[in-house]
């Protein structure tokens, strides 16, 4: 039994079959599972640990390892406040704090009402709109505490939903065409053309020579 | 003055809404460098990026033709965009994936035209949602157009490329920890030898990486040819360059400069670049390639944006990302910021590296928030020097990536810099500033 | 194989020079110059990772001097290394104070206090005042990451070894790295523990106290510990393990590294079954396999009555009498005794009494003829064969060790595995080619790999045999494993399978998967019809193997049995003849632990059981090895060699075997069998039997690589010096005579395929119900339940789920059990365990139809 939904299953097999080897596809399918779960529940972990090769310890090893995955619940929104160098020279640790006060929540936390899990982040590399604010890993430009609280009205009555998906949802656009061939064709193709450039370098090359 | 009349060769578009679609790329040139590239040799494009003398943008400046040179010859073989960009401030390659991500493409087909790979990933930073979609839908557009897929524009060429989405890990920039994350796995970056992916790189296989920006400027590099590229710039630095500026400066951005002919107190200064400084403020600082990178003061203001000028005086271009503090800025609060940030993104591999962040974070946390000891100051040199054994640049390497000896950069930059600054935290007991 | 011929390349170490072969790490060779490099996450038995840099030295090269981790550099000609200089202390001294900065100094109470490498490295280098003024990194006290291994993560180092093993080595990568930098640890997952049967070896080799076995924690303090160097006998790989106890108990079994053996590798059983030998002295439930047999015992108005020893030895003596004749005594089982036991008992038997009718195994191994007629590999040999050929069980669960040994050169050296396999298996991911083959059909699949027509039915299609084919060629560089895969499959199908690759592969060496402790070194000694001490062989007489026993007893002509060891209601398939036959004949029960047998004994006598007795074994190669007395046997329990010789003179007979070393020595003396030699010798890897191979110096025990192991000369662990004395290894010449043409197997009938039944495979788990593991509760709470193991297209026929239950129909009656599916099981077969109980009963005895030479089960929804 798939813990995956149908459409979440189908598209994290089209995601391994796109890779020479299946364990490569581990990040793009948590990033998945936690698209429906909205974290990586133990159900999301077995199911790629199935579909990667590995076991669940070795996917809760690979996933821990990486900050935009979650291995407890978290709000509908994640918002993460960026500290570092540029942004903590434009007031990031203040916005930061300011956040907390706002969302009621401790940095790392969730606040009650389950909306929000607010992030101390590392730079963002958004430095020209310094401090640098990202809600559901979409770059909101916020800068100001003024301006973080009325987006923070947005998000509550949804004016954003548009702009900013629900968490975990990472690329929206679906992978259209593609050229899904095994590596040793190509390999073959490869050698083939090499080849033919050999000969008609060649060819030309004693053309050359006779003129 | 600036010298600011080089054509820009990777930002042509960047006045344009809709420089990302695919009909504006055609209108503006688009994939015509691929059509040409597609009725070369392989070899002589290879030749002309030799010829152009591009240094890798990514951080290291390693000349993109040599690293093609390397490629071992074996059946099956990859080229991997390496497009992580986490090196605080800089967001120069976040510009190129959301603005110009057919830009990124066309060099990417053409550079595996040139090196006959079998496939091509890129690899974009997870938190880039927003670019990991354009790329995304420019690769769809791609294959629909013709110029991806199978048998390119009619020709004998045909090649996949997958967006590798990333999670949320600085040292996932680093080449080899890259792969390792391609490959599925916890980003630990592997130990050398094999030095080069080019040798053994993802699965094993032989692997050219590059950084977003190296690859986009293969486009401009085959219309124009290598020469034309090399005629910019001075010596081994040709070519243009994007600069990411931030930090204390009126305008911060990312600027697309001609190599050396320009200093930093150009691109901090002048008015159609950084602009200058706050009303009042005097420049304390600068950071001149990223974090990693150790410190310039006012003196070295006058240095050309070029990798060996400023590798001449220790320090390096990297990331290209300049970062600027005023006299109102609190070094050991920043430098405090860049240990915390080593700290949290050390991979915990190996042992100096993992221990050694966390121990100089604390401490410089310290004597930041209260706390700080006189005899930290050469407590902290002395583990700085445990990490990277001499404190120079570049750095004895006894680890087994650079994050490593990069964490000691800023310490020992601030701490021979600003000692009376920490000398003051420690006296006053915390931040003077606060 | 070719030998490749190196040049040598030579070093300078700190001024000394030094020969090494090229690719070799420059941390061993340095070693060998005399200059000890520190290190933590090194270890020789696995890939170098160089993530602790401890190794940190000064290496010469163009851009001079440079500090680089000696774990991770191949040595080159010319290479000139410092490993004293102060650039590399200051070097030294930083890793292991990065090290100490989050470590809790809680030596006192941790498991490893006195044996810690960390310890000993900074006593040797810390500067003892600590510079860390910071709060250090705290976690919830131990985690039990698996049933038997608990984690502390404060004390980790994260050096990655355990990982490593698990992944690498062991292939069970239910522990991984989690998080990233200095918040980075070990974990298991909580949906999956690590039960790896390996799991121990990382306590083993955990630098430092973050690993502990639930089994040993706290249990004795290193400096309590006394230390023998012995054979685990618990199966027949005969891992070297080092014996350590604490006064007269044993407290701990560590793995010693032996190069032909086991690389310092255990299994779980081997390594945590300790409390079955002290266990429960006092208990009197004599049926039960938890109880140690202290004192002899002779039936008394229908109950077992301790007596003296020369009261039950007259008992055993009369009951012998009162046979009548040889032929109507026998004895049954004999795996567990020493070469020296199983001599003077053979000696007994035969020679004093004049029976044949003997037999050390229960129906579940080989033909022994024929077994000392294959040509032999060792197994190093099957682990360096380019192609092996396995017709086995799944090794995993029988011969652990030798499973680690051949998944290494499957796993990383790509030899080509060929399994023929009639159940999954641990290795089946790493073969090459799977030939699947249902009960009956084994014979039909090795004539078919010989030459023979591709038999109708089987699983193997044309192709993939050519292939097969092609690769076995004549069966040079062949090494094929052959054992039981399947106890319900008769005995002779798979002998005849095995004499047809014998002798269609001319060229090809067998390792014999023979699985019950000293089960070779029994049948070396002549306990089997027809066989004779150092594998002689006599083909003019006949005798009665170990099912023919039990007809006879049960048909009243065989009068009085010797049970040797094992109990026989625990081990044979054909549980109700077993019972019939037992309850028939006058039963003496030579035996160290309780069992369901000693219901029909009629005199008990109570016998020393491993690491309580001195003597020599022989592994599944062949392979002689010492083991060693490290306490003494509780109450009056005798070695089986002294219980051998005093029956003999009740019996009438001075077999002159007085002690084990008259034993080891009459057995070299009189066949050359090397027991005495490797007594005395202290030659640890001992001497490989019937095959010409050199011993192998052992190299100087790294402690950073085996803490716990004491290194001491006597203990044969290697000293600094570097060897140990090695036996001169000519006289391993055997007088073996059988051969081929001398092999009897019996035609049996296969019945036709039952459509709507399914062909039983009854395989072997390592964790069992055997005394070993009853008598450990630790270990006792992993024996799984009893299930059927069913393909999922069979399931669905059946209109199952898996993990249902279903009605069994069988010959021994009908019973429920669940059911799973595996689509490595193949179609029309299922797969249950042997030595298992569903709901508390041995449903086993009742599945197999002891009739038939398969068993076909019916199986009904409920
Ligand atoms: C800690 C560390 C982080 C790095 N991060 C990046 C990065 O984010 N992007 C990048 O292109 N290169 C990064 N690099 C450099 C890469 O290892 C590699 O040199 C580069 O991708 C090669 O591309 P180039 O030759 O085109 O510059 C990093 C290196 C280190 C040691
Ligand atoms: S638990 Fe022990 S073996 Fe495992 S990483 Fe930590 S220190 Fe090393
Ligand atoms: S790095 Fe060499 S022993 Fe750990």
């Amino acid at each position: 039994m798939s813990h995956f939904h149908a459409d979440i299953r189908q598209r994290a097999e089209e995601l391994v079959a796109l890779y020479p080897r299946q364990r490569s596809a581990m990040l793009p399918l948590l990033h998945l599972a936690q698209e429906q779960d909205g974290y990586l529940s133990d159900e999301g972990i077995a199911e790629v640990a199935t579909l990667t090769g590995t076991t669940p310890a070795e996917v809760r090893g690979t996933a821990s390892f990486y900050d935009m995955f979650h291995l407890e619940p978290v709000g509908k929104y994640v918002v993460g406040v960026c500290t570092n160098i540029a942004c903590l020279l434009a007031g990031g640790e203040e916005l930061l704090e300011h956040a907390s006060s706002t969302l009621g929540c401790a940095v790392g936390a969730t606040s009650e009402d389950g909306l929000f899990t607010l992030e101390e982040t590392e730079c963002l590399a958004d430095c020209n709109v310094a401090p640098c604010v990202q809600v559901n890993h979409r770059y909101v430009r916020t800068t100001t505490p003024e301006t973080f609280d009325t987006m923070v009205q947005d998000l509550r009555e949804g004016r954003l939903d548009h702009d900013v998906p629900s968490h975990g949802t990472l690329i929206r656009v679906k992978r259209q065409g593609g050229l899904r061939v095994a590596k040793s064709d190509i390999a073959a193709e490869r050698a083939e053309a090499l080849a033919a450039r050999t000969a008609r370098a060649e060819a030309a090359a004693a053309q050359q020579e006779s003129k | 003055m600036a010298t600011l009349d080089a054509p820009r060769i990777v930002s042509s578009r960047r006045d344009l809404a809709d420089s990302f679609t695919l009909n504006r790329y055609l209108e503006t040139g688009g994939y015509s460098a691929l059509r040409k590239a597609l009725s070369m040799f392989p070899e002589s494009v290879a030749s002309e990026v030799d010829k152009a003398s591009l240094l890798g943008r990514g951080g290291a400046g390693f000349p993109a033709g040599r690293k093609w040179s390397m490629l071992r010859r074996a059946p099956i073989s990859y080229l991997v965009v390496n497009g992580d960009e986490s090196e605080p401030a800089t967001f120069k390659d976040h510009y190129l994936v959301e603005r110009d991500p057919h830009q990124l493409v066309e060099g990417v087909i053409i550079a595996a035209y040139a090196l006959q790979v079998t496939q091509a990933f890129i690899f974009l930073r997870g938190e880039f949602a927003l670019g990991l979609e354009r790329v995304q839908q420019a690769l769809n557009e791609a294959y629909a157009h013709g110029a991806l897929g199978s048998k390119i524009f009619g020709s004998e060429f045909s090649l996949d490329i997958v967006v590798h989405p990333g999670a949320g890990a600085y040292i996932c920039g680093e080449e080899t920890s890259l792969l390792e994350a391609l490959e599925g796995k916890r980003g630990f970056p592997r130990i050398k030898p094999p030095f080069f992916p080019a040798v053994t790189g993802l699965y094993g296989e032989p692997t050219v990486v590059n950084n977003v920006e190296t690859m986009s400027n293969l486009p401009w590099i085959i219309n124009n040819g290598g020469e034309a590229f090399a005629a910019l710039g001075v010596g081994r630095s040709t070519g243009t360059r994007l600069f990411a500026l931030a930090g204390d400066v009126k305008r911060p951005g990312v600027f697309e400069l001609e190599m050396v002919k320009n200093t930093f107190r150009d691109i901090i200064f002048d008015p159609a670049l950084g602009g200058g400084l706050a009303e009042g403020r005097t420049l304390k600082a600068f950071i001149p390639g990223g974090v990693s990178a150790p410190w310039f003061g006012p003196d070295q203001l006058d240095t050309p944006l070029g990798q060996d000028e400023v590798g001449a005086l220790g320090s390096m271009l990297g990331s290209g990302s300049i970062v600027v503090m005023d006299d109102a800025s609190c070094v050991v609060r920043a430098t405090w910021r860049i240990t915390k940030f080593f700290s949290r993104e050390s991979c915990g591999q190996c042992t100096p590296c993992r221990e050694g962040s966390g121990w100089i974070e604390r401490i410089m946390y310290r004597l930041e928030h209260g706390g700080g000891r006189m005899e930290d100051l050469d407590l902290l040199l002395d583990l700085c020097d445990n990490i990277a054994p001499g404190l120079s640049w570049p750095p004895q390497q006894t680890t087994i990536c650079v994050l490593g000896p990069s964490i000691p950069s800023s310490v020992h930059s601030a701490l021979s810099m600003f000692r009376d600054d920490f000398v003051a935290h420690v006296n006053h007991g915390g931040c003077p500033h606060d | 194989m070719t030998e490749v011929t190196r040049t040598n390349v030579t070093i300078t170490v700190d001024g000394h020079s030094v020969e090494a072969q090229p690719g070799e790490m420059l941390i061993e060779v340095a070693e060998r110059a005399g200059s000890y490099i520190p290190r933590f996450c090194y270890h020789p038995r696995m890939e170098p990772v160089g993530v602790c840099r401890m190794c940190l030295v000064e290496v010469d090269g163009p851009r001079g001097a440079t500090l680089q981790p000696a774990c991770y550099l191949k040595v080159a000609d010319g290479m000139n290394v410092t490993t004293d200089s102060d650039k590399v202390k200051k070097a030294q001294d930083g890793v292991l104070e990065f090290l100490l900065a989050n470590h809790p100094l809680d030596c006192p109470v941790c498991d490893k206090g006195g044996e810690c490498p960390l310890q000993d490295q900074t006593l040797a280098h810390g500067s003892g005042e600590t510079r860390f003024v910071e709060e250090k990194r705290h976690f919830v006290k131990p985690v039990a990451i698996g049933e038997l291994v608990l984690l502390d993560r404060e004390r980790c180092i994260q050096c990655s070894r355990c990982t490593r093993f698990a992944s690498e080595v062991a292939g069970d990568a239910q522990i991984a790295f989690a998080g990233r930098g200095d918040m980075i640890e070990v974990a298991s997952s909580p949906t999956q523990p690590f039960d790896s049967i390996f799991s121990g070896n990382t306590v083993q080799i955990c630098p430092v106290g973050a690993l502990t076995a639930k089994p040993y924690r706290f249990s004795a303090r290193p400096w309590d510990l006394e230390q023998a160097e012995s054979t685990c006998t618990m199966c027949a790989v005969g891992c070297r393990v080092a014996v350590q106890s604490s006064g007269n108990r044993l407290t701990r079994v560590l793995g010693v590294d032996s190069e032909p053996v086991n690389h310092g590798w255990l299994c779980d059983k081997g390594r945590f079954t300790l409390d079955s030998i002290d266990a429960n002295p006092e208990s009197r439930d004599l049926l039960s396999a938890a109880t140690r047999i202290t004192e002899p015992m002779v039936r008394v108005r229908g109950e077992l009555t301790p007596v003296s020893w020369g009261v039950a030895l007259s008992e055993a003596a009369r009951l012998l009498h009162e046979a009548g004749d040889a032929d109507a005594i026998g004895a049954i089982g004999g795996a567990s005794l020493t070469n020296e036991g199983a001599f003077a008992w053979e000696r007994f038997l035969r020679g004093a009494i004049g029976t044949e009718n003997i037999d050390a195994q229960f129906g579940d191994g080989l033909d022994p003829v024929l077994l000392q007629s294959l040509p032999l590999a060792t197994i190093d040999d099957a682990a360096n064969a380019p192609v092996v050929l396995t017709l086995t069980g799944d090794l995993r669960e029988e011969l652990p060790v030798l499973f680690l040994r051949l998944r290494e050169s499957f796993a990383h050296r790509h030899h080509t595995l060929i399994e023929i396999a009639s159940a999954p298996s641990a290795l089946r991911s790493l073969a090459a080619h799977v030939l699947g083959v249902r009960p009956g059909d084994t014979p039909l699949i090795a004539e078919a790999l010989v030459g023979g027509p591709l038999p109708v039915g089987t699983l193997v299609h044309d192709a993939q045999l050519a292939e097969v084919r092609q690769l076995l060629g004549d069966g040079s560089g062949v090494v094929i494993v052959a054992g039981r895969a399947n106890l319900a499959e008769d005995q002779r199908l798979v002998d005849r399978a095995v004499a047809t690759l014998a002798q269609g592969l001319p060229q090809a060496k067998f390792l014999v998967a023979l699985r019950r402790s000293n089960v070779r070194g029994a049948l070396d000694m002549g306990l089997a019809p027809r066989l004779r001490p150092g594998r002689g062989f006599d083909a003019a007489v006949s005798g009665r193997e170990s099912h023919a026993q039990l007809v006879a007893m049960s048909e009243g002509t065989q009068r009085t049995t010797i049970v040797l060891g094992g109990c026989v209601l625990g081990n044979v398939v054909d549980v109700q003849l077993a019972t019939q036959g037992l309850a028939a004949a006058n039963v003496i029960s030579v035996t160290g632990h309780g069992g369901a047998t000693l219901a029909f004994a009629d005199v008990v006598l109570p016998a020393s059981v491993q690491h309580e007795r001195t003597g020599t074994v022989t592994n599944l190669e062949g392979r002689v090895t010492a083991v060693v007395s490290k306490i003494s046997a509780p109450g009056s329990a005798w070695s089986d060699v002294a219980i051998a010789a005093e029956l003999a003179l009740q019996w009438g007979q001075d077999l002159g075997l007085g002690s084990v070393e008259l034993a080891a020595q009459a057995i070299e003396e009189s066949t050359g069998y090397a027991a005495l030699s490797v007594l005395q010798d202290q030659a640890f890897d001992g001497v490989v039997m019937g095959l010409n191979v050199t011993p192998v110096a052992r190299h100087a025990m790294d402690p950073m690589a085996f803490p716990g192991i004491r290194s001491t000369k006597t203990a044969g662990l290697g000293d600094s010096t570097g060897t140990t004395t090695l036996l001169d290894a000519t006289s391993t010449a055997v007088t073996s005579s059988a051969t081929f043409a001398d092999v009897i197997i019996d035609t049996v009938e296969v019945p036709p395929a039952d459509a709507y039944a399914l062909r039983l495979v009854l395989a072997r788990r390592l964790y069992d119900r055997g005394v070993a593991m009853q008598g450990s509760p630790d270990v006792a709470a992993l024996i799984a339940q009893t299930t059927l193991t069913i393909n999922p297209s069979d399931l669905d026929r059946l209109g199952l789920a898996s993990g249902a239950r279903v009605m069994v129909r069988a010959v021994g009656g009908d019973f429920e059990i669940g059911v799973l599916a595996d689509e490595r099981v193949l179609r029309g077969t299922c797969v249950a365990p042997l030595g298992t109980l569903a709901d508390g009963v041995n449903v086993v005895s009742k599945m197999v139809d002891p009739s038939s030479s398969v068993t076909q089960l019916r199986l009904e929804t409920r």
